[in-house]
């Protein structure tokens, strides 16, 4: 808005798109990128400042409050937190025992944690995009990211330690032998035809990761696209302002089940991932 | 928008929290639930236990009272039945009563009678004697006159 009058459209949308980086400056310094070249520039050696504090902070916020009702929780009547908290609790136990029929004492903390600290994450799209960026460049800060879930690094992280679990779950009910076996031998079940099936299976265990961690970043990516290309057009003129507020509203509302389900999705695909890594018996 | 260490430090992070909920969130947040579960059950099935001893006392309040009255009724039935016995004992001792005062009555009336007789003969005869004596004015012999007299009075 304020910042866009002295900017381009392009600026403003590239601006609002580029993380708060630190990394190695070209001239073998360390420090905060201060352009998007710059960061663009710092390569894989380098460290998303703002998405890494929004979704820390957001996962202790997740965690601060789930860990108060869990060390307040009592049989009797239960308070407002432990209401609250017990609904969320009981809607994922249930769906992951619909899901996932094996023992594991991870799966349902699990996704616990995916589905809350997701949809925290995914939230923080519904802050109007310029208030805290704006905030932060009184503190010196140029860059501000605070949707850590449109940040690929982050989604990716977690597809990934999701599919380390996946492998790690598949070759420890399976065995080694086994996982090779269920990946050689599917869809064809004739030996010759083993490499074909390898290729075919191997691409459809890579996906799932891929498409766990790009599906939430795609999803929330083109939402904070979309309220920014709203933000921007209030700063052309009243008409398109008012358009531009009707519009947010919509949108927000809109966004507001989709985050929803995102988080949701991620985590109920996450359990499911899981429980086919567990099964055993051929099928 | 690069793919850089973001993703290694999100990775450890994403781990740590989950290890941290699935130790000290989850377990207490469900062992609390499934406790309070498990106390409703318990709450629930004591109301129903306690509502079927209720009515096993209401149905047993009930016979006992329907017992307690059977017994009044049958109390009342024997007590009327003993006052009409004594009422009956009575009037008949009462009747005996009677009977035997108007007997002793009527013996004393007798006896008054035959008293009343003797002492009435016993004058007759002295009178008989007076009047025979100024009569005759001798002596007589009061032995053998008496003899006489007393069939004198036998006759009265």
């Amino acid at each position: 808005m304020a910042s866009a009058e002295a900017q381009t459209g392009t600026e403003y949308i590239r601006h609002h798109l580029t993380n708060l980086t630190y990394g190695q400056h070209p001239d073998g310094t360390w420090g905060i990128a201060q352009t998007a070249e710059e960061a663009g520039a710092m390569g894989f050696w380098s460290v998303h400042v703002d998405s890494m504090a929004w979704s820390i902070g957001l996962g202790l916020v997740f965690l601060g409050l789930f860990r108060r009702a869990a060390r307040h929780a009592t049989a009797g009547v239960p308070g407002g937190l432990q209401n609250f908290v017990e609904i969320i609790v009981e809607f994922i136990d249930e769906t992951v025992e619909s899901i996932f029929s094996h023992k594991n004492d991870l799966i349902a903390p699990l996704a616990l944690t995916i589905f809350v600290w997701v949809f925290l994450m995914n939230l923080m799209d519904l802050v109007p995009v310029d208030w805290v960026p704006e905030l932060a460049k009184l503190f010196g800060v140029h860059y501000m990211k605070i949707v850590p879930s449109t940040d690929p690094n982050i989604t990716m992280a977690m597809a990934l330690s999701v599919f380390v679990l996946i492998l790690y779950y598949s070759v420890k009910c399976k065995g080694l032998g086994g996982f090779l076996a269920e990946l050689s031998f599917h869809p064809f079940p004739w030996k010759p035809l083993a490499p074909v099936n390898f290729m075919l299976e191997f691409v459809t265990l890579v996906a799932k990761p891929l498409s766990l961690g790009l599906r939430l970043f795609g999803n929330l990516y083109a939402g904070e696209m979309i309220f920014v290309l709203i933000a921007l057009m209030f700063s052309a003129g009243f008409v398109f302002a008012l358009a531009g507020g009707v519009f947010q509203f919509v949108w927000a509302a809109f966004h507001l089940i989709v985050i929803t389900l995102q988080a949701f999705v991620f985590a109920v695909l996450t359990v499911v991932y899981l429980a086919q890594a567990h099964e055993t018996e051929e099928h | 928008m690069n793919i850089g260490l973001t993703l290694f430090g999100q990775s450890l992070v994403f781990l740590i929290f989950v290890a941290f909920c699935m130790k000290y969130v989850w377990p207490f947040l469900k062992s609390a639930m499934a406790e309070r579960r498990q106390s409703i059950a318990e709450g629930l099935a004591a109301a129903e236990e306690a509502e079927r001893k209720l009515g096993e006392a209401k149905s047993g309040a009930e016979e006992e009272l329907v017992k307690a009255r059977a017994e009044a009724a049958q109390i009342i039935e024997q007590a009327r039945q003993r006052s009409n016995q004594m009422i009956e004992d009575a009037k008949g001792e009462a009747r005996a009563e009677g009977e035997r005062l108007i007997e002793a009555a009527r013996s004393e009336i007798d006896q008054e009678i035959n008293r009343a007789r003797e002492s009435l003969r016993r004058q007759v005869a002295a009178l008989a004697l007076q009047g025979a004596e100024k009569v005759l004015e001798e002596r007589i012999d009061q032995s053998r006159h008496d003899r006489m007299l007393e069939r004198l009075a036998a006759e009265l």
